[in-house]
Order: structure tokens, then C-alpha cells, then sequence
């Protein structure tokens, strides 16, 4: 159709526009995957610090450094308590200074300093006390084997990904459709096609559909990012994911036209937008899982469209999920999708 | 003055009665009659804050009235009829600003799909001598050509009825007789033209009858050589004194039809200006006063409007 046409070309003409849509998601998936990728691969970094007594501490040094599992730095007290807090070490192993000079083979005095709230420091300070208990000549008492089965798609960057595309398709339908809408309404545009016989759900249905266009490419580009930087993998069918991204599309498509339907000026949609958003930036388990927060807020949180929207994109890159398994977030996306449209169609200022 | 007109209202392209529309700050029209003849071009002269694109738009179809009747091609506005009327007309609004990043030729190409009828896109844009723009984005081009554009927009579903909102206002010269040569064209071809402006040139070349509307109000609606003709003059002396003269005074003067004040300025319409201004020069020394300006020139609309409201239509 004609409008949908005009529409792209308009969009396409946007230097700008095409980049907060393609290049934008695209970076921030590389910087977030950068920043919670594991570290050092797989070692825990540990600090040594520099003071205390040169004989226990040179034995020390050398214990840890022959544990494959831990990444050993030796720092002055400033820089360690520096590293701690910014987490680029989680332990900080001190020999205690006024205990006496060990002799040769006997144990030293130790302190852990870690982050007892951060569930890595935990995991640090167990596994710096384990290699130094079992360097000292602690037995272990029952037989344990390791299975380290890391599986696919559990890591931070699996997790992260569907969540940047839905992110994304919720940021460019409200986005992109708010401010169009709103300035071709400052424009009296609205008005000029008003007076034309154009249908003026067609009008809509247009500004919906044109978005359609690119979320092949902006789903494409974000996931295809994390497939080439970071090897994230769609566990279910491609089709599957495109079916779900063309419903999430469509539904902030929807509430994008709601909120869009009145506001007069680009100030006024902007507010609406981010108290649109805003709940489901925080709420809708992009960047982490809204299983965190308490029991009775679920059922809410679920009926947010970007959270059916990220929990359907999930079951499938991560879960390997078909359609059928995820009725219930489809549902709730079309709802969201349809009532905005039909609210938009109803109240939508003209002039 | 007689005009040709059929008297049924019936017959009339577009007809109005008692139109009101009120704002929550104004009493923007205050119960305005029209008829609009089929063939003819009418015009909406009047001031800024008159009225005029309130009343327009409140005939196309894009403002509610609060009051008052609007038959359009024999039709009226929300009766399950307004697509097959908006087939019919064509509009150019006030500051309408299309698509910049849409080249001409498609937006004029985005309008004709909206009508089930109309011209070839490339054709109408020869008609408005856009045709060497036609691949140039809308962002780039000049105020005169995007007006023209607008009129492209406005005429590609070949309507009966064009409704034009100050078609070149804020135009040079030549783009404004660019502009009033398409409307011209249009004319010929037998479409009816309904269009607002303030500029007296554009009233007195393109339309046929005129209605002066000021305070949302019709003051006088007749064709412009009998609005002139109505002052019963046909030279206006304009002029200013360092003091105080009765308007007696300058009534009784030779050749005199009629005084106003305006501001500091006498305005004196006249049968002849070279017959009364000696008289008011006379006049002026016996009573010891000097003449600051002055001004004469061929009696236009905007001495009509000026004799009928006291003010100057640009004025506000």
C-alpha cells in the first residue's frame, strides 16, 4: 500500500533513525556481553597482599599460583582494597602481620577480605580457603567427582540477548511510531490526509506494518551479533522466533498508536512513552530475572507485554520452546496489540 | 450590484447557515451565511483571528460546528456520506507541511492513492510546473513550490471543489501569480474554488464574489468591483495633521463620500483626489495645522474593509 511505501522511504531517509534501530542494540549487546562474559576464562581472580612476612607469604604465593582455578595477583593493601570494590578481584588474601613468623612447612595466619554480599566473593573465598586447606595437607574425607557440564544458552549473554531484542522491538515500535505521529500531527499533516478520502484506519494499519519491515533486520542484527561475538545459539526454530518478534511488532505497534492517539507535542509523548517504559525496563526481566521479585507481583509482571514478549523469545533461543508451548505470552501480546490498536482507532487526534 | 446567480439554495456547491463555533477563549464564527454557485470562486477576505480557516474548516469537514447547518454537493458532514465527499474536494490547508523526506513526486503519487478517481501524478505536476522537481525531496524545496505542491496534492483526485487557506501567503510576487495561474486553470476547467486570504490583489483577480468576515461575523459579501463600488468613491486621500479636526469638517469638503479615522490618519474616499485635495490643504491652513503624510491611490477591498470596520486588515 501507498502509505506503508511513503512510510519506509521516510524512515529509511532517517540516517539517524536507522542507526538508534540497527547500530545501537547491536552495541550494547556487544558492550554488556563484553562485561559479563566469564573472566579470565573461568578463574576466580584473587589478590595477594604485599605485606605480612616475606617467608609465608612467598610459600603462599606459590601454592596459589599452582591452582589452575585462580587467577593470583600480589597488591599493597590501597590497590587490593580498590580492586575489591570495583570486583576485579573477589578475595583478597592477607598474612596476618603480627602472628609469628612461621617456620618452614607450618601453616600461616590468614585473612580472607571479600564481598560477602556478592555471591561471587562467596564462591571466591571457598575456593581460595579450599586450595590453601588442601596445600596445608587437608584430606578430604568423602570421595566427590565433578561433573562440569556447562550447559548452552545458560550464560549471562544467552540470558541477555532475547531480552535486547525485545527490548528493542518495544524501544523502536514506541519510538518510532510516537514521534512520527506526533510530528506529522504538529505539522497538521494529520489534518491535510483528515481531509482526504483516505481510511483513516488504513492510516494506522500503516504505521503499524511499516515498522514490520525492519524487525526481520533488527532481530537479525542483534541476534546475529550474538551469535558471531559470543556463539548464542537459537536452541528452537528460526521461524518460531520470527513468529514471535512479528506478534511483539505488532503489539507495542498497538500501544505505540495508543500512546501516540492524543498527545500534541513531541515533549508530551516523550513523558508518555517513558512512563510506558518505564515499568518494564525495570519489571519485565531484560537484563535480569523478574523471578527476583516476590511471589504475588508475578502474575502482574507476566502480563506486561515485554515480559510475555522476553519470555517468549527465551523459551525459544534458550529453551528450544515451540508455538503452542507459549500460548499464554502470545496471548498476551495480541491483547496488548489489539486493545491499543482499537484505542488508537477511537480516540486518534487529527488535528 | 447583480451578479448571475441562481437564487435557490439548493443549487449552490456549498451552502451554510448560522454557523457557530466556539472555543473555550473566543467566539471564533458567530453565525456566518454562504452560498457558493457551482463554477465560481469565492473568497474569504478578513484579518487575522477573523475567522476564516475556523469557517473553512468547519466546511471541509475537518472542524465540528457547534451550530448551524453545512450542505456540501448536496450533502452533509457525519451522515455516513463523508468519504464520497471527500472524493469531491480537494484542500490545501495553512501550514501544512508535507513529508520532507518524500520526494515530490511520490507524495504527490501518496495523495492520488487516496482517491478512487483522479489525474496522472506526472500530469498534475506539469500543471503546477513541478516537473523538473519531481525526484527533489520536499525538505529542499521553496516556499513557492512547496505551496505548489500543496495545490498538487490538492487537485491530483480531480475535485469538484477546492478549498484553498491562504494560498500564498508569505509568497514573492511571481510565486504568487504562479500559484493564482493553477487556481486559474482550475477555474476554466468549471471547479469551484473556496478561498481564504487577505491579500486585496488575490480577492480582486481570482474571485468572483467575495465575503469580508471580520469578528466571525460576514460584513459584506458581494463581487469585489461592487464592494469597491460601494464606497461610492473611487480614490482614496489618506493623510495625517499635527492636530486635532472635526471629521465634519472634511465630510463637507469638495468630492468627500466618506471619512474615517484610522489610527493617527484621515482617510477620505473621493470622487476625485485632485479635485479635493486642495480643499483639505485649504482647510488645513485656515485652522493653522501642517500636514505630516500623504498618501492617495484607486480605491481597493481594503478600503471597503477599512470603511466598514474602521481598521486596516492588517492591522492586529
Amino acid at each position: 500500500m501507498e502509505l506503508t511505501r511513503a512510510r519506509i522511504l521516510e524512515f529509511v531517509r532517517e540516517p539517524e533513525a536507522v542507526f538508534w534501530v540497527f547500530v545501537f542494540p547491536v552495541l550494547m549487546a556487544v558492550a554488556l556481553g563484553i562485561a559479563f562474559r566469564s573472566q579470565n576464562g573461568g578463574r576466580t581472580s584473587v589478590a595477594l597482599l604485599d605485606s605480612g612476612p616475606v617467608a609465608a607469604r612467598a610459600e603462599l604465593e606459590q601454592k596459589l599460583r599452582a591452582s589452575p582455578l585462580i587467577e593470583l595477583r600480589v597488591l599493597d593493601e590501597e590497590t587490593a582494597a580498590l580492586a575489591l570494590r570495583k570486583t576485579r578481584v573477589e578475595v583478597v588474601v592477607a598474612v596476618d602481620a603480627n602472628a609469628a613468623a612461621p617456620t618452614e612447612g607450618e601453616p600461616p595466619a590468614l585473612t580472607y577480605r571479600y564481598d560477602g554480599a556478592r555471591a561471587e566473593g562467596r564462591a571466591a573465598r571457598l575456593l581460595v580457603d579450599d586450595v590453601v586447606q588442601r596445600a596445608w595437607g587437608r584430606a578430604d574425607t568423602v570421595n566427590a567427582r565433578d561433573e562440569n557440564a556447562p550447559r548452552r544458552g545458560a550464560r549471562y549473554i544467552d540470558f541477555l540477548i532475547p531480552g535486547l531484542i525485545g527490548l528493542n522491538l518495544m524501544g523502536s515500535g514506541l519510538w518510532g511510531i510516537g514521534f512520527s505521529v506526533v510530528i506529522a500531527r504538529t505539522n497538521k499533516l494529520l489534518k491535510r490526509l483528515a481531509a482526504t478520502p483516505m481510511r483513516r484506519s488504513d492510516y494506522l494499519l500503516s504505521i503499524a506494518l511499516s515498522r514490520l519491515l525492519f524487525l526481520g533486520l533488527e532481530v537479525l542484527a542483534i541476534a546475529g551479533a550474538g551469535r558471531l561475538l559470543f556463539g548464542v545459539q537459537v536452541a528452537g526454530s528460526i521461524l518460531a522466533l520470527g513468529l514471535v518478534s512479528l506478534v511483539g511488532a505488532l503489539s507495542f505497534g498497538g500501544i505505540g498508536l495508543m500512546v501516540a492517539a492524543r498527545p500534541r507535542t513531541v515533549e508530551a509523548v516523550s513523558g508518555w512513552m517513558n512512563l510506558v517504559q518505564l515499568p518494564m525496563w525495570l519489571l519485565s526481566g531484560t537484563f535480569f530475572s523478574y523471578e527476583r521479585f516476590p511471589e504475588f507481583a508475578l502474575p502482574l509482571i507476566r502480563a506486561l507485554p515485554l515480559t510475555a514478549l522476553n519470555d517468549a523469545l527465551r523459551g525459544i533461543m534458550n529453551d528450544g520452546m515451540s508455538l503452542a508451548s507459549l500460548w499464554a505470552p502470545l496471548l498476551v501480546l495480541l491483547a496488548w496489540g489489539l486493545t491499543g490498536f482499537a484505542v488508537a482507532v477511537k480516540f486518534f487526534r487529527w488535528q | 450590484m447583480t451578479m448571475p446567480t441562481p437564487e435557490n439554495p439548493a443549487t449552490a456547491a456549498v451552502s451554510c447557515r448560522g454557523l457557530v463555533k466556539r472555543y473555550p477563549d473566543v467566539l471564533a464564527v458567530a453565525g456566518i451565511d454562504l452560498d457558493v454557485w457551482p463554477g465560481e470562486c469565492f473568497g474569504l477576505l478578513g484579518p487575522n483571528g477573523a475567522g476564516k480557516t475556523t469557517t473553512v474548516e468547519m466546511l471541509e469537514g475537518l472542524t465540528t460546528p457547534d451550530g448551524g447547518e453545512i450542505t456540501l454537493l448536496g450533502a452533509q458532514w457525519g451522515k455516513g456520506r463523508d468519504r464520497e465527499l471527500r472524493q469531491q474536494i480537494g484542500a490545501a490547508l495553512q501550514e501544512t507541511k508535507l513529508s520532507e523526506k518524500l520526494t515530490v513526486r511520490e507524495t504527490v503519487r501518496l495523495f492520488r492513492s487516496f482517491y478512487d478517481q483522479g489525474r496522472d501524478v506526472d500530469e498534475v505536476l506539469e500543471l503546477a510546473g513541478l516537473e523538473e522537481k519531481r525526484t527533489a525531496r520536499v525538505g529542499k524545496l521553496s516556499g513557492g513550490q512547496k505551496q505548489r505542491l500543496a495545490l498538487a496534492c490538492a487537485l491530483v483526485g480531480s475535485p469538484k471543489l477546492l478549498f484553498l487557506d491562504e494560498p500564498s501567503t508569505g509568497l514573492d510576487p511571481q510565486a504568487r501569480l504562479r500559484v493564482w495561474e493553477i487556481v486559474e486553470q482550475f477555474k476554466q476547467q468549471g471547479g469551484t474554488v473556496i478561498l481564504t486570504t487577505h491579500y486585496m490583489e488575490e480577492a480582486t483577480r481570482l474571485c468572483d464574489r467575495v465575503a469580508i468576515i471580520d469578528h466571525g461575523k460576514v460584513i459584506a459579501q458581494e463581487s469585489p468591483a461592487a464592494l469597491i463600488a460601494s464606497l461610492g468613491a473611487r480614490q482614496i486621500v489618506a493623510f495625517s495633521a499635527d492636530g486635532e479636526l472635526p471629521a465634519e469638517a472634511l465630510a463637507a469638503l469638495t468630492g468627500v463620500r466618506g471619512v474615517q479615522r484610522q489610527d493617527e490618519s484621515w482617510v477620505l474616499s473621493v470622487d476625485r483626489a485632485s479635485e479635493t485635495l486642495p480643499a483639505v490643504l485649504a482647510e488645513l491652513t485656515s485652522r493653522r495645522l501642517q500636514m505630516h503624510s500623504l498618501t492617495t491611490h484607486q480605491a481597493t477591498l481594503e478600503d471597503v474593509f477599512v470603511h466598514l470596520t474602521g481598521r486596516g486588515l492588517r492591522d492586529q
